[in-house]
């Protein structure tokens, strides 16, 4: 082999072997980069025991309950409910049926305590038109 | 065969790739200027409000753009870099250190804009989600590799260092565009995808493309502004530098 040669298939190992590195390390990292567990994990006891923790799902339509400074709503990931209590200031995109995401604790009630509520918007981007008409072709059976 | 690769390799030296470069610079500007012209009116006037985000989504036009030109430049970057190492072409490390200064300021334009739409959208100016987190690495990298060619005097040593930390961070590139489909994120999933059709109007989405094609006539006509610089600098002793600036 050439020297050249040499080179550019030890630059290629050396790729190589660290793309396995990071696969595995990802892979062993897993459930710590998710930022939030879903209602189901937390209704099957994998949500961290005693601390802080953020919950993603939907906002379940109709369930957004005001009371003073306090929001009671219920996080769904459509199979799990959670109902939660929030006192502050919502984010604009907070809405009915749409992704959120709380931060905060359960209750020994059951009831997720929230100190941090955000909105999670979708990747599609539609002028108000076009969202009308999809509303209106869906509420047709 | 033969002949072709030899003909290639006349670029990869610095003198004639100089004079080269001197030559495309305008033409990149010109376009840069024109596709961001008619990028700019799309997204400030054609594009239609989001039924969703109001008017605020429309800082997508620059923060998708720069998002992607941070991650297309790494690899660019990573690619010349590498090619350096491996073949010893002179031009090559010239050029990733011409575009590492580039990379970086997209990569923190991607960064602040993205504050900018989060606090209103989400609620929240920073999360530590992949996605961010893995933006935030990649700034680091683009920040770590020019630290550490500016560390070192002598160029070569200094391409060949640089080069083997721009490899080495090509692993961070798959993990921000997949780390949306990987992991819970805060961060909404691509509206850009290669398998179906884009989940956006058309016209936002011509904005977003002119936009991003601005950005990139930008970054090559940058970069070479930058590698002409470089090439003065590092070849400053030679004769046909000394002729080239009478």
């Amino acid at each position: 082999m050439k020297p050249r040669q040499k080179r550019i298939a030890l630059i290629a190992g050396g790729l190589a072997s660290l793309a396995i590195a990071a696969m595995l390390t990802l892979n062993a990292l897993d459930s710590n980069i998710a930022l939030y567990v879903t209602p189901s994990e937390v209704a099957a006891g994998k949500s961290p025991q005693g601390k802080a923790f953020r919950i993603g799902g939907l906002v379940k339509e109709g369930s957004v309950k005001r009371q003073d400074m306090t929001v009671r709503f219920i996080m769904t990931d459509t199979v799990k409910e959670i109902p939660v209590a929030y006192t502050g200031i919502l984010p604009d995109l907070f809405r009915d049926g749409k992704g959120a995401v709380v931060q905060g604790r359960l209750g020994g009630d059951g009831v997720f305590v929230a100190t941090e509520v955000l909105a999670k918007h979708d990747e599609n981007y539609m002028p108000p038109e076009a969202k009308h008409a999809i509303d209106q072709a869906q509420k047709k059976p | 065969m033969r002949q072709s690769i030899i003909q290639w390799f006349r670029f990869a030296s610095p003198q004639s790739f100089y004079p080269l470069a001197g030559r495309m610079i305008p033409w990149f500007w010109a376009s840069a200027i024109a596709f961001g012209i008619a990028g700019l009116w799309i997204s400030f006037f054609v594009a239609p409000t989001d039924a969703q985000q109001g008017e605020g989504y429309r800082i997508i036009f620059v923060h998708v753009p720069a998002s992607w030109m941070s991650m297309f430049l790494y690899l660019i970057m990573a690619f010349w870099a590498g090619l350096g190492l491996a073949l010893n072409t002179r031009v090559s490390g010239m050029m990733a250190q011409a575009i590492a200064p580039t990379g970086a300021l997209m990569a923190l334009l991607s960064l602040w804009t993205g504050a900018l739409w989060g606090k209103p959208m989400w609620g929240a100016w920073w999360v530590w989600d992949a996605r961010l987190t893995s933006e935030l690495i990649l700034f680091f990298l683009y920040l770590g590799f020019m630290a550490l060619q500016a560390a070192i005097d002598d160029p070569r040593r200094a391409d060949k260092a640089g080069a083997i930390l721009a490899l080495v961070g090509v692993v961070n590139i798959p993990i921000i565009y997949f780390s949306v489909k990987w992991w819970n994120t805060l961060h909404q999933g691509s509206t850009i995808n290669l398998t179906k059709a884009p989940s956006m109007a058309q016209t936002m989405l011509w904005g977003m493309l002119l936009m991003a094609l601005c950005f990139w006539m930008y970054s090559i006509a940058v970069a070479l502004t930058r590698v002409r610089a470089i090439i003065l600098e590092r070849e400053r002793h030679t004769e046909w530098v000394k002729h080239a600036l009478e």
